[in-house]
């Protein structure tokens, strides 16, 4: 199909989206990510079950810590995409990237830089 | 357990906003187990904390410890080697650990960081319900193994008010009647003379109306 996706994306690859926890989507914030997505199986086709509904709601409680500190919870999004779907795929990583633009630099990413602004070693 | 939820972040952080070094100390035990205040809860506020103080331009400096107990004096004992080094501790675990902390640490600022809630247990994974309030007589015996002190919103302690209908408590239908309860499982157990003995006036005063509760065992003080 030879599809692409915008290279802003970085791919960190897990068993399962249920393999994804608060603390993950949180450092990914603090470590000056702009925007994070989940991408699981469809509901009802995990075949752990249950690990891509399991994520939803942990997504969806990461959204909330997200906007009580100020970053902003629409920043986080997660998808549902089959295995075999790259169309989707790309076309969801388009729509992500679209959205995150238009939100602007994450403010975390922005004080990052300005506080380590001679640090090489911190790559935001 | 004891069962509590995180405070809001904001009162939190009301609490640390003149820090640059703190101390997240969770707990190992009920905490944990009601994911309010183990390692994991830790992390997380550590992460949130840090984003909050990054969003103002501050940056602040978090270690995450997490002890077995900190109802206890010998856990308590191992971060002293440490305290000093920062600001305050934020104690992740349940309002007598965080007075624990308090007593032992004097010069520490320590602060909550949860809201300590009921003794209960979960009902399922994420649902958490009030058993029992440590009335200091316990009377499960004659109630079918269901504390009308604890269940039933009027603490009744000979059947139920004129509030209970079909088979729920007045003040919330989604509230079952507790005494609905033990008499179903009275009924169930084929003990229904339990009913009919009328428990006696209730003492109050080893409930927290009698104040502040201690026990001393002689056979293990050292």
């Amino acid at each position: 199909m030879r599809l692409s996706y915008p290279d802003s994306i970085r791919i960190i690859q897990v068993p399962c989206t249920g393999r994804v926890d608060v603390i993950h989507l949180m450092e990914a914030f603090q470590r000056g990510a702009d925007g994070v997505y989940v991408v699981g199986c469809l509901e009802g086709e995990c075949h752990y079950l249950t690990g891509n509904l399991r994520a939803k709601k942990r997504v969806q409680y990461t959204k909330q810590l997200l906007d009580e500190i100020g970053v902003g919870g629409d920043r986080l999004e997660m998808y549902n995409i089959a295995a075999s779907d790259g169309p989707r795929f790309s076309e969801v990583a388009r729509e992500m990237d679209e959205k995150i633009r238009a939100l602007g630099p994450s403010p975390i990413k922005t004080m990052l830089q300005k506080l380590h602004a001679d640090d090489l070693s911190i790559h935001v | 357990m004891i069962v509590a939820e995180r405070k809001p972040l904001d009162e939190i952080i009301g609490f640390i906003k003149d820090c640059k070094k703190i101390l997240i100390v969770g707990c190992n035990e009920c905490v944990t187990v009601c994911y309010a205040g183990g390692k994991k809860e830790v992390a997380i506020l550590a992460s949130a904390l840090k984003m909050a103080f990054l969003k103002e331009g501050k940056e602040l400096e978090v270690k995450e410890v997490t002890l077995e107990r900190q109802c206890d004096q010998e856990y308590l004992e191992e971060i002293r080697d440490i305290i000093d080094q920062y600001d305050a501790v934020v104690s992740m675990a349940c309002g007598v650990g965080v007075q624990f902390m308090a007593e032992k640490y004097q010069s520490m600022p320590v602060y909550p960081a949860l809201n300590t809630l009921f003794m209960g247990g979960a009902e399922e994974m994420g649902v958490w319900s009030e058993r029992c309030q440590g009335c200091g007589q316990c009377i499960l015996g004659q109630t079918a193994g269901i504390c009308p002190i604890t269940r039933c919103a009027k603490r009744l302690l000979n059947g139920p008010c004129g509030g209970s209908t079909q088979g729920h408590c007045e003040i919330n239908k989604d509230l079952p009647c507790a005494w609905q309860l033990i008499l179903d499982r009275l009924k169930a157990l084929g003990r229904l003379d339990d009913y009919d003995r009328l428990i006696s006036i209730k003492d109050w005063s080893t409930e927290r109306s009698g104040g502040p509760r201690k026990i001393v065992r002689e056979d293990l003080q050292q």
